[in-house]
Formats: structure tokens, sequence, C-alpha cells
């Protein structure tokens, strides 16, 4: 027990609270890294996602490549692109990043693919466009899910993103390594602790999100029948 | 490639110390999670604690997991002991989530007809509900099997030795083969577990052969409609 007063004692050490090495400013690090890098991946995966989710093809192909892709190994990953490029940011972006395609493509294609096919269908009938129908109908109604492999790419980013200090100096996982270093253990526990409860509170926001995201539609909070939650992507979950 | 073959003797004994350090928390994750899994179905109570718990703790990760364990297990840092107990957690994690939905998605006609046929509660669970929701188990175990000798080379930068070791010694010597080495040796290990978990399911669940080759066609109607 005593091992985690001593943790404690290095969190709210004030001189943990100056200069480059601050907590806070490595916590904002942290942060920044794992959002850009969740960016990247959304940028790249949900258009994919809606593409096969909208068309329904290349969807063998996407479970296929994202199996593979969570099969390697972040940090072999991160080393080899770390020879590449050298020591720097730009070998775990690369990292995270391919770790963060594959929810955030299941996300978006899982999302479309929960809707109901009438739903759809009665779009198509009243006439709109297939652009109208992915913006207006699928779109929305594939939120949830959308949002819930954000989540867990996001998770993921920061979990792994303690990871990334070990080629850059970045982020809460340079007080796990510079305590390795030093066999400061109350600096490798203290970090520890704080990449933890980073975690869990971004767990706790995100759990929050998800909620809120359903359309009203098809919440069942507002719907008066109970006949009107069968179909809805929240029931799919 | 010269590297490769002129160190196959370390690739050998890391892959080996590899499968020392997944193979424990792939099987122990099951053991414990299935009565879990149960648990969690079975009373409303039970049902809130543990898979708020178990979301929580698949929350964690697992570097900071693996700092953590000896403050309070009272290991060494060095020790693999902490690797093996982070992952069987994290599988522990996943799996109980998984058994409670494969046991939901039993039929409860089923259920009360074993009932009517005479099974107590004990063996209904054991020749009913657990076979039926084997293909949910096993596509869990999947899961869990890739992902864990996936991230038993995190381990590599504390100092427990796996082909997570390649890639912390490939990267401090610039060797890009032994890293290289490492990644592909580490995806066949993934591949190998998640094939031996697929040839276990077919043996254990024959019925299962038929369905899964009639299967595809259905959702293909269902996106060509």
């Amino acid at each position: 027990m005593n091992l985690f007063a001593s943790a404690i004692d290095w969190i709210l050490d004030p001189a943990n609270y100056v200069g480059l090495n601050a907590i806070p400013l490595r916590i904002g690090q942290h942060l920044v890294f794992s959002l850009v890098t969740v960016v990247i991946a959304s940028v790249i995966a949900i258009p994919l996602g809606y593409l096969i989710g909208h068309t329904g093809r290349g969807r063998g192909l996407a479970v296929t490549t994202s199996g593979g892709l969570r099969a390697i190994p972040t940090l072999g990953l991160l080393t080899l692109v770390a020879l590449w490029v050298g020591i720097g940011v730009v070998a775990p972006y690369v990292a995270l990043t391919v770790l963060a395609i594959p929810p955030i493509l299941a996300g978006a294609y899982t999302g479309f693919e929960a809707i109901d096919r009438r739903t759809v269908d009665a779009a198509r009938a009243v006439g709109m466009s297939e652009l109208q129908i992915v913006r207006k109908v699928e779109v929305p109604l594939g939120l949830p899910l959308l949002i819930g492999g954000l989540r867990s790419a996001t998770l993921q980013v920061v979990a792994t993103a303690t990871l990334a200090a070990y080629v850059a100096d970045i982020g809460l996982g340079r007080y796990l390594f510079s305590g390795l270093k030093t066999r400061d253990y109350a600096e490798m526990l203290g970090g520890s602790i704080l990449v933890i409860l980073l975690a869990l509170a971004l767990e706790g926001i995100f759990a929050l999100i998800q909620r809120f995201v359903v359309p009203r539609g098809v919440s069942g909070r507002l719907a008066s029948t109970p006949t009107t939650r069968t179909g809805s992507p929240a029931a799919a979950r | 490639m010269t590297w490769v073959l002129a160190n196959l003797g370390l690739i050998w004994a890391r892959t080996l110390d590899h499968v020392v350090l997944s193979l424990p928390p792939i099987l122990l994750c099951f053991v414990i999670a299935v009565p879990l899994g149960w648990l969690a179905r079975r009373y409303r109570v039970s049902r809130g604690i543990i898979l708020t718990g178990a979301g929580l703790l698949y929350a964690v990760p697992s570097l900071p997991l693996i700092f953590v364990l000896p403050a309070v297990i009272g290991t060494s840092l060095l020790s693999p002991l902490n690797v093996i107990i982070a992952l069987t957690l994290y599988g522990i994690a996943l799996m109980v989530r998984v058994v409670s939905d494969g046991l939901d998605s039993v039929d409860a006609d089923v259920r009360q007809s074993a009932s009517a046929m005479g099974y107590s509660t004990w063996s209904r669970f054991w020749q009913v509900e657990l076979p039926l929701a084997g293909p949910v188990l096993l596509a869990g175990m999947r899961v869990v099997a890739v992902s864990t000798v996936s991230l038993v080379t995190v381990g590599a930068v504390i100092g427990v030795q796996s082909l997570g070791s390649l890639f912390t010694d490939g990267f401090q010597r610039g060797i890009q083969a032994e890293i290289v080495a490492g990644l592909v040796a580490t995806v066949a290990l993934a591949l190998l577990f998640d094939g031996a978990l697929v040839l276990a399911g077919r043996m254990l669940m024959p019925w299962t052969r038929r369905v899964t080759t009639a299967k595809p066609s259905v959702p293909v109607e269902v996106s060509a409609a």
C-alpha cells in the first residue's frame, strides 16, 4: 500500500507541475496526440465504411483486412516505422492510425447494415436520391454504432499512446519509461495511474455521448409504443 | 534475410517464451469467464455489477496495468506473472460479456423444453445452454486469442522476454530484419492459435458445420434486396 502512497505523493508533488515535463502538459500532449490520430483514422475509415455499408460491396474484404490489422502488434509497427523515419512523433501517428482504423470502419458499415431495409426502401420510394438516402437516413440512423466504433478506437489509442513515448518525447508514457530507466517506481506507478484515470474518464464521457446521439424518433425515449423500438440501431446493440 | 537465418535459434526461443506467456491467459480467462458470465445472466443485481466491472476493466490500458500489478499483488516488476495476470484480466473482461450474450441467445423455448424433459438446472446448463452458446463463445475466444498474442509483445518494453523483444532489440540496434521477423512470427502465432480454436470448435460442435455453410447466403440476399 505504501507504494501507492509514494505514487500519490509523486502525482501531487509541485515539482511535477513545472517545466517541459509537467503533468498537465503531458496529459495535454497525450490527448491531442490521441485526438489527431482518431481524426486521421476517421477521415480514412468513415467514408470507406459508408461506401461498404451503402453498396453492400467489399464487406468480406473489409472484415478480413480489419482482422489482419488487429493481429499486428502495435509495438512492432511502431519500432519498424521509427527505424524508417527516425525518432519522433511520425512513427506513433502511423502505428496508432493503423490501430484505430478497424473499429471505426466496422462502426461505419455495421451502422448502415443494422438499419431496417424497409426504412431505406421507403426513403427510395418517396423519391430520395442515393446521396439523400445516405445523408438523411443512413448516416443519422447509423450514428450510434459509429460512435461505438469511435469509442473503442479512442480508448485503444489513448491506451496505446503510452507506447508512443518509447520512440518519441510525448505523452504520459514518458513517466513510465523514464521511471523504468532510473528505477523510480513512484514515477512509473504515478504515470500509470494517470493513464488509467484518463482512460476511465474518457470511457465515461463516451458512454454519455453514445446515449445522446440516438435519433429522437428511434431512441424509444420519446416513442409511445414499444413497437417502434424494433429495427432501431439501438436495439441491434 | 541473412539476419533471420543467422538467428533462427533466437527467434525460436522468443517464440517459445511468447507461447508460455500467451497460452495461460487464453485458457484461464475462458475457465473463469464461463461461471462469471453465467452469474451475470442469472441475477439482475450480479448482472449490473459484473458487466460494469468487466467494461471498466476492459478500458484499463494494458501497459500501465502491467506497471500497477506489482504494487497490488507484490510481484517483482520484471516478473512474467504481471503480463500473464494482466492479459488474463483482459480476457475475462471481454469474455464475461460474450458468455452472458451467448447464453442470452439460447432460445427460451429450448430452455423450457429441456426443463420439461427433466434436465436439472446444472445439467441443462452443461448439456443444452453451453453447447448452444458455443459458436458465440468461439467467436469471442478467437478475438481473445489474437489480441492476447499481440499484447504479450508489450511486456518487452519492461524486459519480459517474448517475440516483442525482437522489436525492442531490433529498434535499439537498428536491425530492420529483426523487427520484421518479430512481426511475421507474432502474426503467424496468432493465426496458429486462431486456427487451433476453429479446429477445436469443429470437433466439439460438429453440428455447426452445416450451419456455417448455409449461413452466408442469408446476409447476401438481404443486402441485395
